[in-house]
């Protein structure tokens, strides 16, 4: 592999051009050699696991967080459809008291109603009853008064004295 | 005009020699810039990883987003049980990316003050290439048995063909190591050898002076826009070697599934 030395390489170690020189092969090769087997014991021993154990707590810290959100998010989808559900009983529950509520006030109101007009079909018909009395007794002294009146008109006219009873009786057949 | 020698700055010198067993293996240059590379790598991460909060800061940010870049990575080539190999493919392309934007810096608190690109030698590419095929041919086997070579014979395929189909097969096997590692070390080393050829061409216009000193400044506009793709480049290779090495390993783990 060692070429001639051309002109001009005339400074180099061995006249050859360096990366072929043979001169300094096995040092290379020896200090290559300790230089990176050095290298892979301290890589593969000390600073690889170093660094995957670093990357690899990252990862676990991540999915351990992602984790914990997502068991988070159930918890809370859980408490809203919870929520939710009792949201919906109450809603149903008040519309069955609302319900109740107005059955009753309607079955109070149609009884206060019944109530009342039997109460003013009542009144209605005492008030009747009193007037038909009334209107009896008026007429009654209608009649006192038209025998008294016949009896003095008698008197007064043809001079005789009528009883009260004979006038009424008068009074009586003139109006039948 | 040594300075503008475009290969100058591949050269190693050797910062304290020793030889074990009359092997050369003196520290150099570039033993400098591999453990610096290493050390950079370990301390920055170490550093952006201490506090190790549940919210990251910047720095710890930019070390996950590697890891988690690598990771997926490999989880999209060579799927889950391609993670063992995790630890591998983060070294490679945290070693490479580190060396190419070492490679970066002209001048460098180094010895001789001069930058030096590791992954612009041919021989550490292959190192590193070799070092994939060798896991991967090894566990592949190791695990499969004999059926990795089913990797050899593609489904599908109406059974003459399988002449033609499979050398082909091996060929690219074969070539998987050579193309890892040229693909590397080229890019690293004709980019440097660019870069450097145009901040030649400065220094030598300058030095003409006169009207050619302001025709200066074309080979300065060449050299930004050449660094930014630089740095570009030197990100890519250090992913596309990483996405080869997690393609090639997904062969060893499922040699059915070609």
């Amino acid at each position: 592999m060692a070429q001639p030395s051309p002109t001009g390489y005339e400074d180099a170690a061995s006249g050859v051009f360096p990366p072929f020189d043979p001169t300094y092969f096995a040092s290379q090769l020896f200090w290559l050699a300790i230089s990176f087997a050095v290298l892979y014991i301290l890589l593969s021993r000390w600073i690889l696991p170093r660094i995957g154990s670093t990357i690899e707590e990252r990862k676990d810290r991540i999915a351990d967080d992602l984790d914990a959100a997502a068991s988070l998010k159930a918890q809370a989808d859980e408490a809203v459809k919870t929520y939710e559900r009792s949201l919906a009983d109450a809603r149903a529950k008040a519309r069955a008291v609302a319900g109740d509520a107005r059955a009753v006030a309607e079955r109070e109101a149609a009884e206060e109603t019944a109530r009342i007009e039997a109460e003013l079909a009542g009144k209605q018909d005492e008030a009747e009853a009193r007037i038909s009395e009334a209107r009896t007794k008026a007429l009654g002294e209608v009649c006192n008064v038209a025998a008294d009146v016949a009896a003095s008109v008698a008197e007064h006219l043809a001079g005789v004295k009528v009883k009260k009873a004979d006038a009424e009786k008068a009074v009586d057949e003139v109006r039948s | 005009m040594a300075d503008t020698n475009p290969i100058k700055q591949f050269e190693i010198h050797p910062i304290a020699e020793f030889s074990v067993a009359g092997l050369n293996l003196s520290f150099t240059n570039s033993s400098y810039f591999m453990v610096l590379a290493v050390g950079l790598t370990i301390g920055l991460l170490a550093v952006a990883t201490s506090r190790a909060a549940l919210v990251p800061g910047r720095a710890q940010s930019v070390a996950e987003l590697l890891y988690e870049f690598v990771a997926d990575l490999v989880r999209s080539s060579a799927g889950n049980d391609g993670l063992k190999f995790f630890p591998l493919v983060f070294t490679l392309f945290a070693f490479i990316l580190m060396a190419n934007m070492l490679g970066m810096m002209p001048y460098f608190p180094a010895p001789d003050f001069h930058g030096f690109t590791v992954t612009s030698h041919l021989i550490v590419t292959v190192a590193l290439a070799m070092l994939v095929m060798v896991i991967v041919v090894g566990y592949g086997l190791f695990k499969n048995g004999l059926k990795f070579f089913s990797i050899f014979f593609p489904a599908g395929v109406p059974a003459p063909l399988y002449v033609i189909v499979t050398p082909i097969e091996i060929i690219s096997f074969l070539s998987r190591p050579i193309s890892l590692s040229i693909r590397l070390f080229a890019n690293m080393l004709a980019g440097h050898i660019l870069l450097k050829v145009f901040a030649g061409f400065i220094v030598m216009l300058g030095a003409a002076g006169g009207a050619l000193a302001a025709v200066g400044i074309l080979p300065f506009l060449m050299v930004v826009a050449l660094t930014a793709l630089e740095f570009l480049v030197a990100f890519l290779q250090a992913y596309v070697f990483a996405v080869l090495t997690c393609i090639y390993l997904n062969d060893a783990l499922h040699p059915g599934h070609h």
